[in-house]
């Protein structure tokens, strides 16, 4: 066990843990911060997306220990505007598509499709079908077309 | 017309609360009419959505709409919302009647309700159906009520009174909101009341389109599912599990050292494995794979795809009907195992004490779950609590209580609270899947006539122990199909040939193997279908006919003729599409609804050999278009909603989706071994088109699309590639990945989750 410290949603956060612990369980079951989700802890369903410094990863397949004090950690419950509240134009978009049905990998799919967004801009183009291919998060519901539509009108948005 | 009235109740409490019986009214049967007129099969007059609300009659049980005093209805909903949209539906339903915004209904999921006895069962796509005339019943009984108590307050004629968004106005222009009157219109004792609800040409929010209600806590991480839940000491759990289905425990060779283990609270040998608590998952994941455990056989260890195929095809009857003075097409179909997986694995939370216990799942039979503890534990019924959660997807999982049931063996064990959470890999190999499936058909016809159609249908048996079985034997006697067994009954209630095909007959044999099975959304349909449309192509191509021209002209109902019509007007049928492409329909109807599904696949090379990294890709559906009848929608949006997720299975179970049987146990062991649909396979073109209202009674739909779909997608395959496909799914005889081992059970987490940073 050892002192592991990283900023969550914009707080500095201390916490116990074992050094190999991923931090998914760090955030779900010892931080209680339970937006990302369990799938596979495979590193394959994507369920529990998050991002490290702006980009998408899962926490599952990382340990905690490779996180360091300066890592700026954003889940689902850190993206709203912390000042005012108001959603990220993709989640605002997630509700006027009506995207999601029983919302379990949304979470993820949202991290996702931000962190997709963003880079295909840091290539110089925007989002395509072939981008949207690309991502590998499962929706068992299949809300995949609408995930689809959601994602480009968000992006003319961010 | 005379409108008619309903029976409810306005009930003792110091709120307004009324109450309703669950119970619809009669439905009309279906007529048929057509070329060679097939006598009506039981599915025409009497299906499974008839059975399923009968069985509700003759019990007398209640739902309870309250009007509080912050001027919202609440309404605890005995069944299970599981990403179908019920929540959103039957809330619009009530607030449509009370004349309240939908934002001011809240509906929640009600516990096990043993006194419900056969009605607190979510399946069969039924929920609209059964809840549609007593909610609106009892939303109206409270409408009345306010209104009658606004009445008496002012003096005035209740007929003088109006409403709008939950406020109450009189002529002379006062005003009182809902909220204010809830105390005052309660009731001090039950009464039965008589009301009429709102005419249907009246409503102004059933019927169009309205977003999820859960949909805000959904996109910022606030909507709480099993897992989510924090109860007291319920610490991370999980099961370490055997390498064939149904293995047992002969001896665990390194107990305590385990036990010693960072984290590690217990160790305990249950029914089905070992089971550990620890501080947190990943925890519990190192204490089950450091385990070192002695199995002893499980039920289906001889059992893998060839076996089980070979026991189908010995059990499945010849064809009756010989071909004499006509020409026939026979053919056989597999269907190959599919997992009904959801992306929330099995997961449940027990409190087991001496005396009670307290159990928190998403569950679609919870009286039977309930009960079910209630006898492992040896404890009265009503000791123990079940509370029905939010469900992260069902496709038939949910129908049973298996990880409430295993939790609470745990729970009880070990003498502490637990989470218990099945691991992905665990829950493709040990979960429950829809069982393999072989189909045989033979069809004569003469001339522009179908004489005879004949299928038969076999599968490894599916289990409906769940309770389906007891509302089926409640109504048995009412049923016109005999000394069924439950599936048959199953079967025949739900399978109904929408042509006029002469004589026709549809059975269904079982073979009894001990895998974990269940239903899957919709059950037996999207292989049977997809095998009779298969044919019904072959059988156009035949009389030189087109596919759509031929299904039109041997349908039985003008209703399907009208989606089938639409489906080709909207989806351009007959298109000219490049070699390697092509266009396919699929037709099914039940639940008293119907789906027409067309779509354009993609079979060139450049797209079959698409690279994805540990993914399948092979052909891809680019473009698909449906057309969907149920009757009445409430909320089409959300109807659209399931419709997508129809389609989605549907070129999963075509394409890619599947189990492979391996000496006991499916090798699949995550989302990259059992390929459900991904963005890759995904369509970028597609539209979803809702009938409007047509029989006026609200048909059921949360699985209606998967049948039509599969077979739209296997039919237009077979039209791209010129070989009609007889494999499900195409790419099952090429294992698509590396098996993980079986021992041990479930794999580690991978550490370089930051390399694929994006």
């Amino acid at each position: 066990m050892s002192q592991h410290t990283f900023i969550l949603n914009g707080q500095r956060v201390t916490v116990e843990a074992p050094d190999d612990l991923r931090l998914l369980w760090v955030l779900r079951d010892l931080l209680g911060v339970t937006g990302p989700k369990y799938g596979c802890g495979l590193d394959v369903c994507k369920a529990c997306t998050c991002h490290i410094n702006g980009k998408a990863f899962n926490p599952c397949s990382v340990p905690v220990s490779q996180i360091k004090p300066t890592d700026e950690i954003t889940t689902i419950e850190g993206l709203a505007d912390r000042q005012t509240g108001a959603l990220h134009p993709m989640q605002q978009a997630w509700l006027d598509h009506d995207v999601a049905q029983c919302g379990y990998c949304q979470p993820g799919q949202i991290m996702a499709a931000i962190a997709k967004v963003r880079q295909a801009r840091t290539e110089g183009r925007e989002i395509s079908d072939a981008d949207l291919d690309e991502l590998r998060n499962i929706c068992r519901c299949g809300t995949y077309f609408r995930i689809r539509e959601a994602v480009r009108s968000a992006a003319a948005k961010m | 017309m005379r409108r008619r009235r309903f029976l409810g109740y306005l009930l003792a409490a110091p709120t307004l609360a009324v109450a309703a019986e669950i119970g619809g009214a009669a439905v009309d049967p279906d007529t048929a009419e057509g070329a060679i007129p097939s006598p009506p099969e039981p599915a025409d007059t009497y299906d499974l959505s008839d059975a399923l609300t009968d069985a509700a009659m003759p019990t007398a049980n209640l739902i309870t709409v309250q009007v509080n005093p912050d001027g919202t209805a609440s309404f605890a909903l005995p069944r299970a919302e599981v990403g179908q949209g019920i929540t959103t539906a039957i809330g619009m339903l009530i607030a449509e009647e009370l004349d309240l915004p939908l934002s001011k209904v809240t509906v929640t999921l009600a516990d096990a309700r043993p006194e419900l006895l056969f009605n607190q069962l979510t399946g069969g796509s039924n929920t609209i159906h059964a809840m549609y005339q007593p909610v609106r019943t009892a939303a109206a009984i409270a409408r009345a009520r306010l209104l009658a108590t606004a009445a008496a307050q002012w003096g005035v004629p209740v007929s003088s009174l109006s409403v709008k968004n939950g406020v109450i106005r009189s002529g002379n222009g006062k005003t009182a909101s809902y909220g204010s009157l809830a105390r005052a219109a309660a009731s001090d004792t039950v009464r039965p009341v008589t009301v009429t609800p709102k005419p249907e040409s009246a409503f102004t929010l059933v019927g169009t389109p309205q977003n999820r209600v859960d949909a805000h806590d959904i996109v910022t991480g606030k909507k709480k599912f099993t897992l989510d839940l924090a109860v007291p000491n319920a610490k991370p759990t999980m099961v370490c599990r055997p390498p064939t289905i149904n293995g047992t425990v002969r001896a665990v060779r390194n107990l305590a050292q385990v036990r010693a283990m960072p984290g590690i609270t217990d160790v305990a040998v249950v029914s089905t494995g070992v089971a550990v608590r620890g501080e947190t998952f990943g925890q519990c994941i190192d204490a089950v794979r450091a385990l070192q455990v002695t199995w002893g056989p499980g039920s289906v260890d001889g059992e893998s795809d060839d076996t089980v195929l070979d026991k189908l095809k010995a059990a499945t009857p010849p064809p009756a009907v010989p071909p004499v003075l006509t020409k026939s097409i026979d053919a056989e179909f597999v269907f190959a195992f599919a997992s009904n997986s959801a992306l929330e694995t099995n997961c449940a939370i027990a409190d087991v004490r001496k005396d009670r216990a307290e159990i928190w799942s998403g569950l679609k039979s919870p009286i039977t779950t309930q009960e079910q503890i209630a006898k492992m534990l040896g404890l009265p019924v009503s000791a123990v609590t079940v509370h029905v959660t939010q469900g992260g997807g069902s496709f038939g999982r949910k129908l049973f209580g298996d990880a409430a049931l295993e939790a609470a063996e745990i729970s009880h064990k070990i003498g502490k609270p637990v989470k218990l959470m099945w691991h992905r890999t665990d829950d493709f190999r040990h979960g429950r899947a829809h069982p393999m499936s072989y189909s045989r058909i033979r069809v004569n016809y003469s001339g522009a006539n179908v004489v005879s159609y004949e299928q038969r249908h076999a599968s490894s048996a599916t289990d409906f122990s769940h309770g389906l079985g007891e509302i089926l034997t409640a109504t048995s006697a009412k049923l016109p199909v005999g000394e069924l067994g439950f599936s048959e009954t199953v079967f025949t209630l739900s399978q109904s040939v929408p042509y006029n095909f002469g004589a026709t007959t549809q059975t269904l044999t079982e073979v009894p193997l001990k895998f974990h099975t269940g239903s899957m959304r919709n059950v037996y349909s999207p292989n049977v279908v997809c095998a009779r449309e298969l044919v019904v192509d072959q059988l156009a191509a035949k009389m030189s006919q087109d596919p759509v021209a031929f299904r039109r002209s041997f349908f039985k109902d003008d209703r399907f003729r009208a989606v089938l019509d639409k489906l080709a007007q909207v989806g351009q049928w007959g298109r000219s599409m490049p070699k390697g492409t092509a266009q396919g329909v699929g037709f099914h109807h039940e639940y008293k609804s119907c789906s027409a599904v067309l779509v354009e696949i993609d079979c060139r090379p450049e797209t079959v050999n698409r690279e994805v990294r540990d993914g399948v890709t092979g052909p891809r559906v680019t473009k698909a278009v449906m057309v969907v009848d149920v009757g009445r929608p409430i909320n089409p949006r959300g109807l659209q909603a399931q419709m997508m997720g129809c389609i989605s299975d549907g070129i999963g179970l075509a394409l890619t989706e599947s189990l492979h049987i391996a000496d006991g146990l499916p090798l699949e062991g995550s989302w990259d071994n059992f390929f459900y649909t991904r963005q890759w396979n995904t369509p970028t073109e597609m539209q979803i088109v809702v009938m409007p209202t047509t029989t006026g009674d609200p048909g059921g739909a949360g699985e209606l699309g998967v049948a039509s779909s599969l077979a739209a997608v296997a039919c237009a395959y077979a039209r791209a590639t010129g070989t009609m496909p007889t494999r499900f799914p195409i790419n099952h005889g090429t294992l698509g990945f590396d098996p993980l081992p079986r021992v041990p059970p479930i794999p580690q987490s991978p550490t370089d989750g930051l390399k694929y940073a994006f």
